[in-house]
């Protein structure tokens, strides 16, 4: 009888506006790989956050059992300290520091309050070549990879003799030999007695390495898949994830395409500061009036780079092409320029480059079109407030007044006004750069309303997704984007998410092949 | 709408200051017998405490625009006070020609930092800190190491001159009341077109009773204000300066677009930058604005001191600084006001003030003034951690 290191029972999870968890039972045997899927915003990350100590224990209900004990963690020191150790999607390494010195960070090796840097040295070669790294130890972070950078956070956490491994997303940023290479590396781990929960979005990793599979949607458990017992196939886990919600997940609309036409024409892009690298290649695009066009492609494809180069030459160097609006060649070096041509862009982040979380809601909506409410230069405060107050009804941001800062507003509250900010400047080109990321089913729900509004008005809309799955639910048509390059445009009704795949391997092996 | 409870909160940082400074004046009032209140004392404590206002106001735009801060203007003071005493003393110039000139050299190395600042983007406290340490270098080698003076009679009108009377030998100083008449007509005036106007668009509005009561609290405040100021030598020039200067800045944070991008950059460069906003015109301007302004104060301090001296101006940075802090500016920039860097200041200059009176040694001044700031800002960061 195998036994369980792990036992989450009724997890219930609040943030301001959601509950991200709600009733979550959750298991894990030991000496096994447990993968738990979902989808964004289904509550996978939290629930890892509750189990290490990034939530405080009376920040939510339930309770874990941890090897036999019922466990209350303040930080994430004190799951550490039991053997738990959590491997983020975006590293948490310090570049500038040295491969040994990132992996005993915060737990040096010392004798007597001194850094015993042999010792230290040598230690982290004994749990690099258990990873299977076979590198100096004194090269800094910043000259490896990221697929390197993902085995020295582990071997980090194989120096404090981890007995719990949770992995959120490893393989996203990697390219698939490294993958490859990650997974074998988890089965090894496996045999030497280190249980891992996997979190990924790729189902075929799952199938690969899991013993167990959870499935949560919506802040729920659905199911626990064993391998040994139930047949784990990529469509029973896709039900799962999705639910019998799929059909309306989207809303519906009558399409009206018009002829006038918006199109990027030989975009050629230079890296910022290497200006030699070429990061998009000869893209040309066309979108046509109120139609819903979407960019599908894997992370590091440049679908951001795209968007932020068009807006405003906000990103790279040496662009070259050509923007062209109605038949109108636009010349556009600057943000300003952009936006007083019609161009808006939501960004990808929205507390990062999005929002100013320390100001309140009104402030955010009309920072991009002052002019709106002010003459010369001189801001209107009643006509200010009179129009935000009409936004807020109109998106449905739930707040209690336009002056609540927005860094207490639910995610999908502040998507809303971040798209509204955008609105606010009434423009006809809009490109969204993942403009559901991080929100619940609900909100989505709106703001896919929304972009169908706008695209009856007659707007041009660009979405950047990493869900292939929204995009085929929301877009007339689907460039696929991949290395810079596009690599297929395929039409809504006859898109899948396998063709898109497809095409992104297919392209990268004929580029391995030459 | 917007419910009392959330305005009363989002002012709450600048209500429990203004009960701070009230309790503090009080605190010395009763210290010093009731000297720091006499129209005299009041006069002066202004007239000393001008540079901290006028330098706070630039300074405060600084900090918004992300936290940056300027460690020159003590030193732009100093330079400023010796070329205008150059000028007006040792080459006659005319004392108005040589403010304009003086005022125009505070614009150059203003545009001169701004440059560094924003064109080449070295940071702001690298720049201000080799601005500290030229400017002062430069003022004493202008002056030789000595002190110029005195000034003519109308050069320190700026400084500590007053307004004349339109009625000769009175007790009181007629003009200024009739001033704090005018003052407060304007200000009901304004106060019920604002009401008017949230009407209008339908925006929350002050029941009448709580406007009734606004306007006779505010009515009654400037009107004491200025008897007490009428009853020595009425307003002094330097009041009509600050008033100008506080009315300036509270137009440009609160409504102009300008003071929005401040705020915006301060609050989120990538978002400000994202939205069209030119970041670095915007912090090129902000240091011109404060070189001006430090200019501003040098010929005032120059004015006072009735000399330029080498030493003049020294730490007048961190005065401001402190200023800005006390009064609820936020470190990393995008929060801040100019009443609360008024306040800021003032609850500084009661301090000095009072404790001068009472005979409580400048060793001693400073130490408790750096307490003070400690405390100032340990309960800012106290009480929004608090409100998460």
């Amino acid at each position: 009888m195998t036994k369980k290191i792990l036992e989450m029972k009724n997890i219930i999870k609040e943030f301001p506006g959601v509950r991200a968890l709600d009733n979550v039972n959750f298991n894990v045997n030991e000496h096994e790989i447990h993968a738990l899927v979902g989808e964004n915003g289904a509550g996978k990350s939290t629930l890892m956050g509750v189990l290490s100590g990034v939530h405080k224990y009376d920040s939510y209900s339930g309770d874990i059992i941890y090897d036999g004990e019922i466990c209350k963690f303040k930080t994430t020191k004190d799951s550490e300290k039991k053997g738990i150790a959590i491997i983020h999607q975006e590293l948490a390494l310090v570049p500038y520091l040295s491969i040994a010195e990132n992996v005993f960070l915060g737990n040096e090796c010392k004798t007597t309050g001194i850094i015993n840097w042999h010792d230290t040295h040598r230690r982290t070669t004994e749990v690099l070549n258990k990873v299977g790294l076979n590198i100096d130890t004194k090269t800094l972070v910043k000259d490896i990879g990221v697929g390197k950078q993902q085995l020295v956070e582990i071997a980090k956490a194989l120096s404090k003799e981890v007995k719990l491994l949770i992995l959120d997303e490893p393989t996203a940023a990697l390219n698939d030999e490294e993958a490859e290479k990650l997974l074998d590396l988890l089965l090894n781990l496996k045999k030497e007695g280190v249980t891992s929960i996997i979190i990924t979005h790729k189902l075929n990793e799952v199938m690969k390495v899991a013993d167990e599979v959870t499935i949560i949607r919506d802040g729920a458990t659905i199911e626990t898949l064993v391998k040994s017992k139930d047949i784990i196939s990529e469509d029973r886990i896709v039900k799962g994830m999705v639910g019998r919600e799929l059909v309306d997940r989207y809303p519906k609309r009558e399409k009206t395409i018009g002829d006038l036409v918006f199109e990027v024409k030989n975009w050629t892009v230079h890296h910022p500061l290497d200006t030699s690298r070429i990061v998009l290649d000869n893209i040309n695009l066309k979108v046509q009036k109120g139609e819903i066009v979407g960019i599908a492609g894997l992370m590091g494809a440049g679908r951001t780079e795209l968007a932020k180069s068009i807006f405003g030459k906000c990103y790279g160097s040496k662009i070259t092409g050509e923007l062209i609006k109605e038949g109108k060649r636009l010349e556009i070096n600057n943000v300003s320029q952009a936006i007083k041509q019609g161009f808006a862009y939501i960004t990808e982040d929205r507390k990062d480059e999005g929002l100013v979380l320390i100001h309140d809601i009104m402030t955010n909506l009309t920072l991009s079109n002052l002019e709106r409410i002010s003459k010369m230069n001189v801001i209107d405060k009643h006509l200010e407030v009179h129009e935000c107050e009409q936004m807020l009804k109109k998106f449905n941001i739930k707040a209690t007044t336009i002056m609540q800062k927005t860094g207490k507003l639910s995610g999908g509250n502040q998507q809303k006004v971040a798209i509204g900010k955008w609105l606010f400047t009434n423009p006809d080109i809009l490109l969204m750069d993942e403009p559901t990321r991080g929100i619940d089913v609900g909100a989505k729900y709106e703001i896919y309303t929304i972009i169908n509004e706008l695209a009856n008005q007659g707007k041009y809309i660009i979405i950047i997704s990493s869900e292939i799955n929204e995009l085929l639910g929301i877009c007339d048509r689907i460039y696929v984007l991949n290395e810079g390059r596009i690599v297929g445009e395929v039409e809504g009704i006859e898109a899948t998410q396998e063709g898109i795949m497809k095409k992104i391997i297919r392209n990268n092996k004929e580029a391995d092949l030459c | 709408m917007l419910k009392n409870q959330d305005v009363l909160r989002s002012n709450l940082k600048e209500y429990t200051l203004g009960i701070a400074l009230v309790i503090i004046i009080i605190l010395f009032q009763i210290l010093t017998n009731g000297i720091l209140l006499k129209p005299q004392n009041v006069t002066n404590l202004l007239l000393q405490n001008s540079y901290v206002l006028i330098l706070a106001m630039g300074m405060l735009l600084c900090i918004l625009s992300g936290g940056n801060i300027d460690l020159s203007v003590g030193s732009i003071v100093a330079f400023i006070g010796a070329v205008s005493a150059t000028l007006i003393v040792n080459n006659n110039i005319g004392v108005i020609p040589g403010i304009l000139i003086a005022l125009s050299i505070g614009l150059v190395i203003g545009a001169w930092q701004g440059f560094w600042i924003a064109v080449v983007g070295i940071p702001s406290f690298i720049v201000t800190l080799a601005g500290m340490l030229t400017f002062r270098g430069l003022t004493l080698v202008i002056l030789n190491g000595r002190t110029i003076g005195p000034f003519p009679v109308s050069y320190q009108v700026l400084s500590s001159g007053f307004i004349p009377d339109i009625v000769a030998s009175s007790d009181i100083h007629i003009l200024s009341i009739i001033i704090g008449i005018v003052i407060s007509i304007i200000f009901i005036i304004k106060e019920v077109y604002d009401e008017k106007q949230k009407k209008l668009y339908g925006v929350h509005s002050k029941s009448n009773n709580t406007l009734i009561l606004k306007l006779v609290a505010g009515v009654a405040l400037i009107n004491i204000f200025i008897y007490v100021l009428a009853s020595y030598k009425g307003i002094s020039v330097i009041m009509i300066i600050l008033f100008v200067l506080y009315f300036t800045y509270s137009f440009i944070t609160k409504k102009s677009v300008f003071g929005r991008h401040i705020y915006a950059m301060g609050g989120n460069v990538k978002a400000a930058k994202l939205s069209g906003i030119k970041t670095n015109k915007v912090l090129f301007f902000v240091y011109v604005n404060m070189a001006l302004l430090s200019a501003l104060a040098g010929i005032v301090i120059a004015g006072r001191l009735n000399a330029a001296s080498p030493k003049a101006g020294v730490g007048f940075e961190l005065d401001a600084i402190a200023a800005c802090f006390i009064g609820g500016a936020s470190t990393s920039g995008g929060i801040g006001t100019v009443m609360g860097v008024v306040v800021g200041a003032l609850i500084m200059g009661v301090l000095n003030n009072g404790m001068s009176i009472m005979g409580v040694s400048v060793d001693w001044q400073q130490a408790i003034k750096g307490i003070v700031l400690l405390i100032a800002v340990a309960f800012d960061i106290l009480s929004k951690k608090k409100s998460k």
